[in-house]
Order: structure tokens, then C-alpha cells, then sequence
């Protein structure tokens, strides 16, 4: 038996080698794959503080990542994350999440606090965030269906100014107390996108 | 335990008789009298173990390409995640239910299908699987079965060790153990984790504990003491912030104890005895031997030179040892990827990918891989190693300049925390639906 392995382990050997000649380099999916621990199978999250990257805009996953890997957007993680990718994976990959299906997982949110920030949203935000959030303008991302808990942690760096935000969103929310941007928070989490879970 | 083929029938044929007893509510077991399980037709992969690795890869085959049949071969009807069972050691988590899942999802959603056995030999050249409950055949095989501990290398140590001294490595009974005894120890007593020299599963998990145990007599027994004896020379994960954490926090409660390996215990005297010299002895003594890959990768001949870990091709993960067999997470040799959950599941996503590569005829792809492993350093602030990897020269390493370690200010602690919660949520989530 030790003799019939040690001819396999040879053969292996030689299929090994050969095989790391004809490797493909890394697929956008092979790339994605292995964000999926923390932020879901195909970018579906299901914990509330991580975001759903599942059918996100291309353009605001690309500027996002950027950003990260700059330093200009401040991150926990992120930034020691994108650092380790080119600027064609960083495409690859946003392409790749914008095009899966949407899937937002059952949150529990305060109906009260969502009907006053659908309002709010409509005059301050609807200009970028557009159709109450559930497509996108420009950099601008998707709001709706989003996780609470992580729309809370960006709209607090916001205010507190450890995230910069374009001027132009700055004029807009300077209007805004952080009860205000709160209730915008809630409503977007409440909103239905794609496939619930 | 070598394998050869007449002690592989032994083992195969002493199965069959137990086939119909042993696995009531399991897999109906054929008529034949080789006590086969669900013979195969098609193309098949087997996958051992349910863990941290062993779900994703089935999971993902499955989705790749459904024509491939996937079983799922665990002992255990339930999985208990070690992530996170510190925070049930140290009394942050009121029981084990946020750590356990089952594989009901997997089968149902994607079609994997389950058995619930011991797996107890591989027979790489039949391509035969043998279990409690009757073998299996496979065309490919993707073994995940963690690590098991070399006990023998511990003078004293017998089967009734763990029960006196939990070593809470494999989470579930050993881990609830742990936590009553640190109930259970008036304050003002001792507390001592031994843990081993490297490679061990999860580099900065013996530190994690330390914090969250000092945390916990800090608030509940504060005349208590712990103390960290580490085999190894120094702090081997996260060592800036870990050494902050115990000097800011835990001063006067938490001594830490580098470069002392134990190498006797006497658990009826809660002693642990380094290098044949100096004892240590505890109240409460968590002693974390020294590791190896899983038995069953040890018994099929998976195992390196060293005989304790399994050395694995860097694109596709199948071993070197035997070909169509590949192993992932704990058990493998992953070149710069840490043993780690994270490690384990983005290494089965690339197993996968490769493994419906071969099957098909297709390309292969290079590995592009991630961990990050999060670590609390009290009730409300956690710490993060991250680390970005590709395939250089046929090696796993991490892609220069990139991951590392959390600013050691602390500045993100208390949001790491939370974000650390949402990753447990999501792997889990990732490993059962
Ligand atoms: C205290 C602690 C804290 C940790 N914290 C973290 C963390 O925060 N983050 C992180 O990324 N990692 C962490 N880890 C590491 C993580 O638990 C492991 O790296 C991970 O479980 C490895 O996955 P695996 O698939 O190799 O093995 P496992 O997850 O152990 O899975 C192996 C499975 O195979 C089954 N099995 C084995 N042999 C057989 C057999 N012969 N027949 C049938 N079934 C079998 C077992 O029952 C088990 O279910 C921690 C570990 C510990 C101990
Ligand atoms: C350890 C967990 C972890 C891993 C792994 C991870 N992320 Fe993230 N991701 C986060 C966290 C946390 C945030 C919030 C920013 C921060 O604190 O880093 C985030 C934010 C993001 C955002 C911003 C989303 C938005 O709406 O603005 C994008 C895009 C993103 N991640 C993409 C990725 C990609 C692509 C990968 C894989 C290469 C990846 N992430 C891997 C944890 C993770
Ligand atoms: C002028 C266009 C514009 C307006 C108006 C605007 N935003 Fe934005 N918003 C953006 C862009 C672009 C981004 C992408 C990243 C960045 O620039 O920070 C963004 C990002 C965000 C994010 C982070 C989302 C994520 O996935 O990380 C939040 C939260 C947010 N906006 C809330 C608001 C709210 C609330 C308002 C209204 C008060 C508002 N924005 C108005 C352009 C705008």
C-alpha cells in the first residue's frame, strides 16, 4: 500500500505543477467569493452592522473602495482590505455584486420614525438618493433595503466628521438634526428590495 | 494509525453489522451487504466534516454545478462554532444557541445531502469512503475534519483529562465545562491556560480567552488571578494590542508567562508541569494541547513529514499525498493562511471553484483568498488581524502592503465590536443557508 501511494504522490505531484501552469488568474467571482464571510454569500448580508453589496451600483461600490484603499473614507477594516487588490480587481469585483440579486433581510425598524424620514429624505436627499433611495444618481449608492445598523454607524461618522461627504450632500444635511438623519435612516431600512429573507 | 487495504475491509466490513443500529433517523442504508450508503450515479463529491470549511465547499460545489451530487459526511447532528465561545466562557453570552446551526438549510436549499457518521477510513485508491454506517463512493473528496489534539505527547494525560481540565478547543460540552468551573471558583482563586507552540487552530484565540476571562473576574472575583503560560516564546497574534488590552485593563489580575511549555499534567491536582521542572497549579486549569490535523486525515495518510498537518496544492487544494483527495481549513498547510474560520471558508470557496474545474474539464483559477479574524478584548471592544492573499511560486502569501493589524490606539474598538458580531452572524449564515 505505502508503494502504491508514494507513485500516486508522485503523480499528484506532476498533476500539481502542471496545474499551477494552466491556473486562470483570479475570476471577478473567485475575487467576490472571499468577501462573503462578512458580507454575505454574494454580498447578500445577513448581519445588521455589515452592508448588502448584492445589486449595489457599480459606481458607488468602485468609488467606495477607492476610497477606502486611499484613506480618504474612513474604515475599520476596509481600508487594510482594498489594499490588497489593483484597481481592475476593485472594478471586477463591484461589478460583479452590482450584479447580483438584490436580497434584503427581514430588520425590524420604528414605522414611526421611517414615515417622518420618507418625508425628509424626499425634499433633502431625493435629488442623489433618487426614487426614495431605491436607485441610484451618479456616486451616489442605493439606499433602500440597506441595514439599519450600518446606515446609523455612516450617518453618525458623517455628522461627527470622521466620514467627509461630497459638499454638496454637506449643504443638504447641515439642515438636518441627528434625529432627523436618524429617522432617514429607518426609512430606508424599511423599504423592500429584491427578495426578502 | 496507518491504514492499509486488509485493515480498511476490517474496518469496512465490522461497519456493515452495525449499519442499521447505528444510525437510526440517518440515510437509509442499502439492502447490499457491503452496507453501502446511497450508491452513486452520477458524478459525486463527498465532503468530510461540517464545519467551518466542509459546508461552504459543499455548499458552494452545489452552487457551481448542480448536476454534481454533494454529501455532506458529520458526525454531528449540530454544529457548535469555537468563534465566539470565548464570549460564553467569559459570561458575555447567556447560552451556546448564537453559535449552533444545523445543516437542515444546506440540504434543503441546496440540495446537499447529509449523513451523520464517524467517518473511519478513506480508501483513496478504491475511492471508497467508510463510515459507522456503511462507505461511500466518491469521485472527489474535500476532507475539512478540523484539528485533534497530541495528547500523547502530554505525560499524564488520559482520556479523564479533559473532564478535570477543559480545554474548550472544540466548543460545546468542553466549552460549558470551562465556564462552570470559573462559576464554580470562589474569588480569590487561580485561574491558568496553557496553550501550545505554533501551529495551533486559531493564532490569537488563546489570547482572546485570557482577556475575557480576566474581564470576567475583574467583574464578578476580583481578587481572583489568571495566568497565560504560552509555549511559545512570545505573543504570536495581535501582539501590540493584546499586550495594551492586558497592561490598560487587566493589570494586577492577568500575568502573562511566555516561552514555557508544558509538558506533564496531573489533573487531579490541577498541576501542569513545564519542562519536567516548575509546576503551575490552578483552581481552574484550561490546558490547550498541542495540535495535529483531524484523526481521520492522520488514519488515510493525508499528513505531511511532519505527520501532523496535511500539505495541499495552493490552487486547488488537493493533496500531495493522494490525488482527487483535497483538504481545507485547520487541517491543511495553506502556506500564509492563518487556521482560522475565515481562512477555512474563503479556502473552500476556492477548493470549490477548482474542484468543478477539474470535474469539468475547465481551467483552474488562481486562489484569491481573505481572513480576517476578530478578537474582544472586553465586554464592548474587540481588535482585528486582516489579510489579503494570492498564489506567488506555487505558495499561498499575503499580498505585500496590505491587511494588518487595528490601529493600537483603540480607536475602533467599540465599532469593531459591533461589526465583529455581524461577521459571526453572516459566516454562520453563509455555512447553514
Ligand atoms: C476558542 C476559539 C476561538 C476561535 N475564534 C475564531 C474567530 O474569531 N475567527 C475565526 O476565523 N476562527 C476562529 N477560531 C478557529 C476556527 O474555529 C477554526 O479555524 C475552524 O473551525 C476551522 O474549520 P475546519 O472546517 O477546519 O474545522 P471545524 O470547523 O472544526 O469542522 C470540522 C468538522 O468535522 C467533523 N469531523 C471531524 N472528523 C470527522 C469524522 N471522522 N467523521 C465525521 N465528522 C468529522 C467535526 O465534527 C466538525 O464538525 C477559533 C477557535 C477557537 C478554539
Ligand atoms: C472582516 C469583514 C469584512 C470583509 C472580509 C470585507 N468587508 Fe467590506 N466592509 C466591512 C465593514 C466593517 C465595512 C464598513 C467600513 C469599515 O469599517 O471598514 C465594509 C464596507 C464595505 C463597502 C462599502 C459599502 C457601502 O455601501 O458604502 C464595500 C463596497 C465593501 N465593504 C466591499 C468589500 C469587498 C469587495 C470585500 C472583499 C474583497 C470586502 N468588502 C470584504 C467588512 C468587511
Ligand atoms: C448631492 C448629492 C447627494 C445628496 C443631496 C445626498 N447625498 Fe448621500 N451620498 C451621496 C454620495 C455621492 C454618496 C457616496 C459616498 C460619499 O460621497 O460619501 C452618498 C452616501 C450616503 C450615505 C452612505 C451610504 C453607504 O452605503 O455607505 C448615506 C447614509 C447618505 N448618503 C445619506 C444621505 C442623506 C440622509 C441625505 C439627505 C439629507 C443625503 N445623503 C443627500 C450624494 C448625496
Amino acid at each position: 500500500m505505502t508503494r502504491r501511494w508514494s507513485v500516486w504522490a508522485l503523480a499528484t505531484g506532476a498533476l500539481a505543477m502542471s496545474a499551477a501552469a494552466h491556473a486562470a488568474p483570479p475570476t471577478a467571482a473567485m475575487l467576490a467569493n472571499a468577501c462573503g464571510g462578512c458580507h454575505g454569500t454574494q454580498g447578500a448580508s445577513a448581519g445588521p452592522s455589515m452592508p448588502n453589496l448584492a445589486g449595489q451600483s457599480k459606481k458607488a461600490l468602485v468609488e467606495a473602495m477607492k476610497a477606502f484603499k486611499s484613506g480618504e473614507r474612513s474604515s475599520t477594516v476596509m481600508g487594510r482590505l482594498t489594499k490588497g487588490y489593483s484597481d481592475a480587481d476593485i472594478v471586477a469585483m463591484s461589478e460583479y455584486f452590482s450584479k447580483q440579486k438584490p436580497t434584503a433581510y427581514a430588520q425590524a425598524v420604528d414605522a414611526k420614525k421611517a414615515d417622518k424620514g420618507g418625508m425628509l429624505q424626499e425634499k433633502h436627499c431625493g435629488r442623489c438618493h433618487v426614487d426614495d433611495g431605491q436607485d441610484f444618481k451618479d456616486d451616489a449608492p442605493i439606499m433602500a433595503g440597506q441595514w439599519l445598523g450600518y446606515l446609523q454607524i455612516q450617518m453618525d461618522e458623517y455628522i461627527s466628521g470622521k466620514r467627509k461627504m461630497s459638499e454638496k450632500m454637506a449643504e443638504k444635511v447641515k439642515h438636518l438634526s441627528a434625529d432627523d438623519m436618524d429617522a432617514i435612516a429607518h426609512f430606508y431600512a424599511s423599504e423592500k428590495m429584491g427578495e426578502t429573507k | 494509525m496507518t491504514m492499509d487495504r486488509r485493515s480498511f475491509i476490517k474496518l469496512v466490513g465490522g461497519a456493515s453489522t452495525v449499519a442499521l443500529a447505528g444510525c437510526a433517523g440517518g440515510p437509509a442504508v442499502s439492502s447490499g451487504a457491503a452496507a453501502e450508503i446511497m450508491p452513486k450515479s452520477g458524478r459525486r463529491v463527498v465532503v468530510i466534516g461540517g464545519g467551518y470549511g466542509g459546508t461552504i465547499a459543499a455548499k458552494y460545489v452545489r452552487m457551481l454545478d448542480a448536476s454534481i451530487e454533494v454529501v455532506l459526511i458529520e458526525r454531528n447532528r449540530q454544529y457548535i462554532s469555537c468563534p465566539f465561545s470565548n464570549y460564553y466562557i467569559g459570561g458575555l453570552m447567556k447560552d451556546l444557541t448564537p453559535l449552533t446551526i444545523g445543516y437542515d438549510k444546506l440540504a434543503a436549499d441546496h440540495g446537499v445531502k447529509m449523513v451523520y457518521e464517524e467517518v473511519t477510513g478513506i480508501d483513496a485508491a478504491a475511492k471508497v469512503v467508510a463510515t459507522k454506517g456503511g462507505t461511500l463512493a466518491y469521485d472527489r473528496l474535500i476532507v475539512s475534519p478540523g484539528v485533534d489534539f497530541r495528547t500523547e505527547e502530554i505525560e499524564g494525560y488520559t482520556a479523564e483529562t479533559p473532564s478535570l481540565m477543559p480545554h474548550a478547543w472544540k466548543a460545546g460540552e468542553q466549552t460549558i465545562l470551562l465556564r462552570q468551573q470559573l462559576e464554580a471558583m470562589p474569588d480569590g482563586g487561580k485561574v491558568v491556560i496553557s496553550m501550545p507552540l505554533t501551529p495551533y487552530r486559531c493564532p490569537p484565540g488563546p489570547y482572546e480567552r485570557a482577556c475575557l476571562i480576566a474581564n470576567y473576574l475583574k467583574t464578578q472575583k476580583p481578587r481572583s488571578k489568571l495566568v497565560l503560560i504560552d509555549a511559545n516564546p512570545d505573543v504570536v497574534s495581535k501582539k501590540p494590542l493584546f499586550t495594551k488590552a492586558w497592561n490598560n485593563y487587566y493589570n494586577g489580575i492577568f500575568e502573562y508567562v511566555p516561552g514555557k511549555k508544558v509538558t506533564k499534567v496531573d489533573a487531579q491536582h490541577k498541576t501542569l508541569v513545564v519542562e519536567g521542572i516548575e509546576d503551575h497549579q490552578g483552581d481552574v486549569v484550561n490546558f490547550i494541547p498541542p495540535q495535529r490535523a483531524g484523526r481521520i486525515a492522520v488514519a488515510a495518510g493525508l499528513v505531511g513529514d511532519d505527520k501532523n498537518w496535511c500539505p495541499v496544492d495552493a490552487t486547488t487544494f488537493e493533496s500531495t499525498k493522494h490525488k482527487d483527495i483535497h483538504v481545507i481549513g485547520d487541517a491543511a498547510v495553506a502556506g500564509a493562511m492563518p487556521k482560522s474560520g475565515y481562512s477555512a471558508n474563503s479556502e473552500a470557496k476556492v477548493c470549490a471553484t477548482n474542484v468543478v474545474a477539474l470535474m469539468n474539464g475547465k481551467e483552474i483559477t488562481e486562489l484569491s483568498g481573505i481572513n480576517v479574524c476578530y478578537s474582544a478584548i472586553s465586554s464592548s471592544e474587540s481588535i482585528s488581524v486582516a489579510g489579503v492573499y494570492r498564489v506567488e511560486g506555487g505558495n499561498i502569501v499575503g499580498v505585500p502592503n496590505s491587511g494588518g493589524i487595528s490601529p493600537v490606539d483603540f480607536s475602533q474598538a467599540k465599532l469593531e465590536h459591533v461589526y465583529a458580531e455581524s461577521w459571526l452572524k453572516n459566516i454562520l449564515t453563509e455555512m447553514s443557508a
